[in-house]
């Protein structure tokens, strides 16, 4: 009785709750479409008169030096996402066969950047950068780009989640693939590309999915990072602190994507639960015949 | 060739990368152009100023974690409710805004508080602006942990506690609240401790009126126009990394379900 009074207020709750999330994305969104030209300048600042339709702030994304950003953004988030998978899958597969002394300790220092401030990894980097240029210059030699700075950073943030989403599936296969394999004729590097690495695929694609998403979402790490080029969300927050403001049409860009992949991503994992539950079952009966050391 | 060779690549950048890194904030806390000097190192840790705002930073980031708490629970606690596929679907709602650019949400709140609703700041005040927008920057990481406990607490254990004659709100304090404190407790850490470095948020909605300590460190290395002041910067880092660590160290302590790996930290 007191449960069905409830609900129609548990509903209220989470609809407030949602509009409250949801507030600021669509007033950017609809404010995207609104005329921001005052004579020939098109100024971002006063977000809150509506001045007319119009679909030129769409047009502006793609040209100057937010379009830089928003090229240079996918630039680096593909490139270190690639790299931190390949690294980082290499290293869960090392660490794995490691002993468990050096494995923990391996383990627990891949966990600092994960429980470190991005602040404070920002700054390390920022400071790490700055004293190597120091030394370059010195040597007469040409210092780290932009580029270089933040696809070093984004890797190192990175790779730890690919490890620890790669390293939970290597416990729940077994170490005697890799020996069967090799007992079998393939060479330690066959034996790795053709039975290991398929049969821990999904924690490889669950660490690159992590490794993207991160690197385009960041913003303190590449903020401390970079000096003049830098990716979407720093040029957002120049903009912001400055008295141009933002292009709305941003928010648009980067959330219909965002939906769409999300949807799809949990639509396919939704399907996929059940045959993964199964699965765990399996590998459940498994370690209690006592096949884990 | 043994299989943990594919790891001496990773090794060696994490020797670079991240453990040479941090011994730079040391570096460079005691070395002044060159020099080994602990005047600037010494000068930071006794300006009362920065204990201050690194007090106030605290104090805001426990209220933000508070609030998250309060707002999230029932809102994790609704969902864990429902039939799997619809909170299935309601849940990832939850959690897009959480993917979305953070510095364009906390934009898009400046812009709303400054051009279209000015009401809201004038109502709140500036302290109280910071405060809302940090709470909705944190809530979905609130609400992650804790839905994820509270929907895999065994259903059964509930009806137990009805059989054996509780009623709702007993079985919710003495099942379902132990329970699910783990979640708690990783809901507590996730928002606390970035909480305690924004700088972001009051940078762009207190529009540089506003400090957090985030700030003040941000301030240390980007000054406009100026080459940073390493040292402070570096001075008021150390000083947050063993705030940092030392909550980190409390929220273990109550956290049992320790993940894989890493029981150092």
């Amino acid at each position: 009785m007191v449960k069905k009074a409830f609900k129609p207020f548990k509903y209220v709750y989470l609809g407030l709750m949602l509009l409250f999330l949801y507030i600021p994305i669509i007033y950017l969104i609809v404010f995207s479409f609104n005329d921001f030209t005052f004579g020939r300048r098109v100024s971002y600042a006063n977000l809150g008169v509506w001045n007319g339709f119009s679909l030129s702030n769409y047009k502006n994304l793609f040209v100057g030096e937010a379009g830089n950003a928003l090229l240079l953004t996918l630039e680096i988030a593909a490139i270190s996402s690639v790299l931190a998978t390949v690294i980082g899958t290499a290293a869960a597969i090392g660490i794995y066969a490691m002993k468990k002394r050096s494995r923990n300790l391996i383990l627990n220092v891949s966990q600092l950047p994960m429980v470190n401030p991005d602040l404070v990894t920002g700054i390390t980097f920022m400071m790490l950068f700055a004293f190597v240029n120091g030394l370059l210059v010195r040597m007469g030699l040409a210092q780290i780009g932009d580029i270089t700075k933040l696809v070093i950073a984004h890797v190192s943030f990175s790779i730890p989640y690919v490890i620890f989403s790669v390293m939970p599936r290597l416990r729940q296969s077994s170490d005697l693939l890799y020996e069967a394999a090799m007992d079998l004729g393939c060479s330690p590097m066959q034996a790795l590309l053709k039975v290991v690495i398929p049969d821990i695929m999904p924690g490889i694609t669950s660490g690159f999915i992590m490794a993207l998403t991160m690197s385009l979402d960041d913003f303190v790490i590449s903020y401390f990072v970079s000096d003049l080029k830098s990716v979407l969300s720093v040029y957002i927050f120049s903009c912001a602190r400055g008295a141009r403001g933002v292009n709305p049409a941003l928010a648009t860009v980067i959330f219909i994507p965002l939906v769409t992949l999300l949807l799809i991503v949990n639509l396919r994992r939704l399907a996929k639960e059940r045959e993964y539950e199964i699965q765990s079952k399996k590998v459940k009966m498994k370690d209690k015949g006592g096949n884990i050391k | 060739m043994k299989r943990k060779v594919f790891a001496y690549p990773y090794i060696v950048w994490m020797i670079l990368f991240i453990v040479i890194p941090m011994l730079f904030i040391i570096y460079y806390a005691v070395n002044v152009g060159g020099d080994f000097r602990l005047d600037k190192f010494w000068a930071t840790l006794s300006d009362g100023n920065k204990w201050t705002v690194l007090w106030h930073s605290v104090v805001m980031a426990f209220k933000t974690t508070a609030i998250c708490l309060l707002l999230g629970y029932p809102i994790a606690y609704i969902l864990s409710n429902m039939k799997r596929s619809v909170a299935g679907f309601i849940s990832v709602l939850f959690f897009v805004p959480m993917w979305m650019n953070f510095v364009l949400r906390t934009y898009a709140w400046q812009a709303i508080l400054e051009y279209f609703i000015p009401e809201i700041k004038t109502m709140l005040g500036l302290e109280g602006s910071v405060l809302m927008v940090l709470v909705y920057d944190f809530l979905p990481f609130m609400i992650m942990p804790l839905y994820n406990t509270l929907s895999k607490i065994d259903k059964s254990l509930l009806e137990a506690s009805r059989d054996l004659g509780a009623n709702g709100t007993t079985t919710f304090m003495r099942v379902v609240l132990p329970l699910s404190i783990p979640g708690i407790v990783s809901g507590i850490t996730m928002v606390f401790i970035p909480a305690i470095t924004a700088f972001t948020v009051p940078a762009l909605i207190g529009n540089g009126m506003y400090h957090l300590y985030g700030n003040e460190i941000e301030l240390a290395f980007k000054t406009p126009n100026a080459p940073g002041d390493y040292a402070v910067g570096s001075t008021l880092s150390i000083i947050l990394l063993i705030s940092v660590l030392v909550s980190t160290l409390i929220m273990n302590h109550f956290d049992k379900d320790q993940q894989t790996g890493g029981q150092m930290w």
